[in-house]
């Protein structure tokens, strides 16, 4: 018979259960009579996934492996997490996914449960299919050509179609890249201040719209990756209201932080898309809020250090985010923007729809995927707490509110510990 | 039978009751095929101009034989070195090959129409041999005939189509002609060779070939052809061959007996598997032989009639 444990006395939503986990799987959610919480309890969340990150293995282990990502995941409360096909070599045929999977399988035996994206081109040249069906059998669950956009439509609608059969979300990355020449900075006042290229905003909102307007004709789902801008949450909005089969998702740094981060040139702050307006903010917080936008993902993009450490133009893309993710997000949830239930949506339901992926709702036979999370603690994420080999995040040495405990995937601890045991 | 039409170029034309007229036709004229002397006079004196456009052999040779058998005279304009290929217009060339007063024009054109143009051009009778994705009323017309020998009847058949559906006139064709004696139609292949709008066909749809299998009476193979990977429409060949390519195990869930055709030419290996092209379950050989009867009734049907027309 399959072990059983009793986590005594944590708040799952406001209410004081005993969360019984038998084996690898949830046995029992027992609320535990009329118990007043003392405040001391910790929080009871699902294991967070992340479908948009880069693990940069193979070929830029430098800037970060698969081990040292699923570390900074396991950390960080996530307990499956997709990986984009931009590597080197590209994931674009069944040996690199493959090779993805087994390092995982490897070095991270017990999780966090690694789900590679297949390239939706070969190479990432937005030229031909990538070899979907084969990337399929191998493990791949989505397919994306992120961070190297689709200009050409009908590869686009090709591949929206194909992929379709398969039954496999596209993610695209919404960019036209002929909009975005050199852009490094929202273009804005905060652009012609520091003189730096803009990228408009609707560089990405002319794709969202040309993917929303694909999807509706061709009858297909479509996933539109880190949204960042008002013009594309409304025109989602509209493709919603219409019943066109799209989701979308954004990233914590978009809720944040505004184009003011990059004031002093800090290339910490730069990322694709770059951060927007205060508008902008405004905008996906309610996005997110109201489920205008489905999920949050980290787009975990982590650089060396030196990379990141020349001028602003020149320096790469991209914020390290499995660590900080969770306490980014809590601290939403301290300002009222979002509740508990939001994060949970947001993190784990709705990415496991779009996903196909298994959550945890915490009914008798789910997987037991969970966390502790105590939200009268804090921490602050350096080169030496951090677990991803990127240290390139905005709030570097900045105190962040909440920390994991235990983070728990199919019963066993992947970071942190169980609490002793009441008998 | 009675036989009004001045051109074949769809099967939309055609009743079911005329289709099986040819059937009926088609299978006194396969009986000459098996003499010692494979000729009669019935077509004496009458002339058919082979003009084909695009590359083929195996339609082309099957009208010449047709004819042959029948003691027409045939004449072909060769594809490469013909004033076609020194950008000879349609219309002049048709108005030429007219002023060689053939009885019957049999065309093959890449350009969909090409047969209902020239058609309208001209006195003589327009035979479709094949006008881009729209229509190849002959093969249909010989696959029918095919399964019509084996079958007789077409009601409570299922005929599934495997392949590229959207750049295949035989599809199409195929589609209408067994649609109208009856039978089912299933279509199975990715969603990149399908027409967008098929929904709205008289066919089911299947995405995966075990699904589309079970329980078809005949599968009929389509030629893939190896340019739409190229084009951006397929990841790879094998990928194709992989998800798409008809193998025993596909055969074994359909009805017992079912048969297996293919209209040429044939890529081993891609859309069918080379064993299964050779099996006892193949009509593909049958499909070649009932081509020349179906042509042969074809060409009787328009030369005789047209002599009656000016009596």
């Amino acid at each position: 018979m399959a072990s059983r444990r009793t986590i005594p006395r944590v708040v799952w939503q406001g209410q004081v259960c005993d969360c019984i986990v038998e084996g690898d799987k949830i046995a029992e959610l027992r609320p535990v009579g009329d118990t007043e919480t003392s405040g001391e309890e910790l929080v009871l969340l699902p294991g967070l996934i992340d479908c948009h990150t880069h693990l940069r293995e193979p070929g830029q282990e430098h800037k970060e492996d698969i081990n040292s990502g699923l570390a900074a995941a396991a950390s960080g409360g996530f307990s499956n997490i997709s990986c984009m096909a931009n590597t080197v070599p590209v994931n674009d045929n069944a040996a690199v996914t493959t090779m993805m999977l087994q390092t995982a399988a490897e070095k991270k035996p017990e999780g966090p449960a690694l789900h590679p994206v297949g390239a939706l081109s070969r190479g990432l040249a937005g030229k031909e299919l990538a070899f979907m069906y084969e990337l399929a059998q191998a493990g791949c669950i989505a397919f994306s050509n992120d961070g190297v956009p689709v200009s050409d439509s009908g590869l686009m609608r090709r591949a929206m179609e194909y992929s379709a059969d398969l039954q496999l979300p596209v993610i695209d990355h919404c960019e036209d890249p002929d909009l975005s020449p050199g852009g490094v900075i929202n273009e804005g006042l905060m652009s012609e201040r520091l003189g730096l290229q803009g990228v408009p905003s609707i560089s990405e909102s002319i794709q969202v719209a040309r993917d929303i307007l694909l999807a509706s004709y061709l009858e297909v789902p479509v996933h539109l990756a880190h949204i960042s801008r008002r013009e594309s949450v409304e025109l989602i909005h509209w493709a919603k209201n219409k019943g066109v089969p799209v989701s979308a998702e954004t990233c914590p740094h978009y809720l944040l932080w505004t184009e003011e981060e990059v004031a002093g040139y800090d290339p910490l702050c730069k990322v694709n898309p770059p951060l927007g307006t205060a508008d902008d903010v405004t905008a996906l917080r309610q996005a997110v809020r109201e489920g205008v936008i489905d999920i949050l993902v980290t787009d975990h993009a982590p650089h060396a250090q030196f990379e990141k450490e020349i001028p602003f133009s020149r320096a790469p893309n991209g914020i390290s985010g499995l660590d900080t993710a969770l306490s980014l997000c809590w601290s939403l949830v301290e300002e009222d923007v979002l509740t508990q239930k939001d994060l949970i949506r947001l993190w784990c339901r709705s990415p496991a729809r779009i996903f196909g992926l298994r959550d945890n709702g915490f009914h008798p036979g789910d997987p037991a995927d969970f966390l502790l999370f105590d939200p009268g603690d804090s921490w602050t994420p350096t080169p030496e707490t951090m677990r991803s080999r990127g240290k390139n995040t905005p709030c570097l040495n900045q105190e962040l509110p909440g920390r994991i405990r235990l983070n728990c995937r199919k019963g066993k601890a992947l970071y942190g510990r169980f609490p002793q045991e009441t008998a | 039978m009675e036989w009004t039409h001045k051109d074949l170029l769809s099967v939309t034309q055609l009743t079911s009751a005329e289709i099986l007229d040819i059937f009926h036709l088609a299978e006194n004229f396969e009986e000459i095929g098996t003499r010692p002397v494979k000729k009669t006079p019935t077509l004496r004196g009458k002339s058919v101009l082979l003009f084909f456009a695009e590359p083929s052999t195996r339609t082309k040779t099957s009208f010449d034989i047709a004819a042959k058998r029948l003691s027409a005279d045939t004449f072909s304009l060769a594809t490469s070195g013909s004033s076609l290929e020194k950008g000879e217009d349609l219309r002049d060339t048709g108005l030429t090959l007219q002023a060689m007063q053939p009885d019957a024009i049999v065309i093959r054109h890449s350009q969909s129409g090409s047969a209902d143009f020239l058609a309208q051009q001209l006195q003589c009778s327009v035979i479709n041999a094949g006008d881009g994705w729209h229509a190849h009323p002959t093969q249909a017309l010989l696959d029918g005939f095919s399964l019509y020998k084996l079958w007789g009847e077409f009601r409570g058949r299922t005929l599934l189509l495997l392949g590229d559906i959207a750049h295949s006139r035989v599809a199409r064709s195929d589609i209408e002609l067994f649609t109208k004696l009856g039978a089912s139609v299933r279509l199975c292949g990715p969603r990149t060779l399908l027409p967008r709008y098929i929904r709205d066909w008289p066919v089911t749809v299947y995405s995966d070939l075990e699904e589309a299998c079970r329980g078809v009476d005949a599968v009929q193979c389509l030629r893939l052809q190896l340019e739409r990977q190229r084009s951006g429409l397929l990841p790879s060949l094998r990928e194709y061959a992989t998800r798409f390519g008809l193998r025993k195990r596909h055969m074994e869930l359909a009805r017992p007996g079912a048969r297996i055709m293919h209209p040429g030419p044939l890529n081993r290996g891609i859309e069918i598997d080379s064993d299964l092209a050779d099996s006892p379950e193949s009509l593909i050989l049958d499909q070649v032989s009932s081509g020349i009867a179906i042509r042969m009734t074809l060409l009787y049907l328009f030369l005789t009639s047209i002599s009656r027309r000016s009596e």
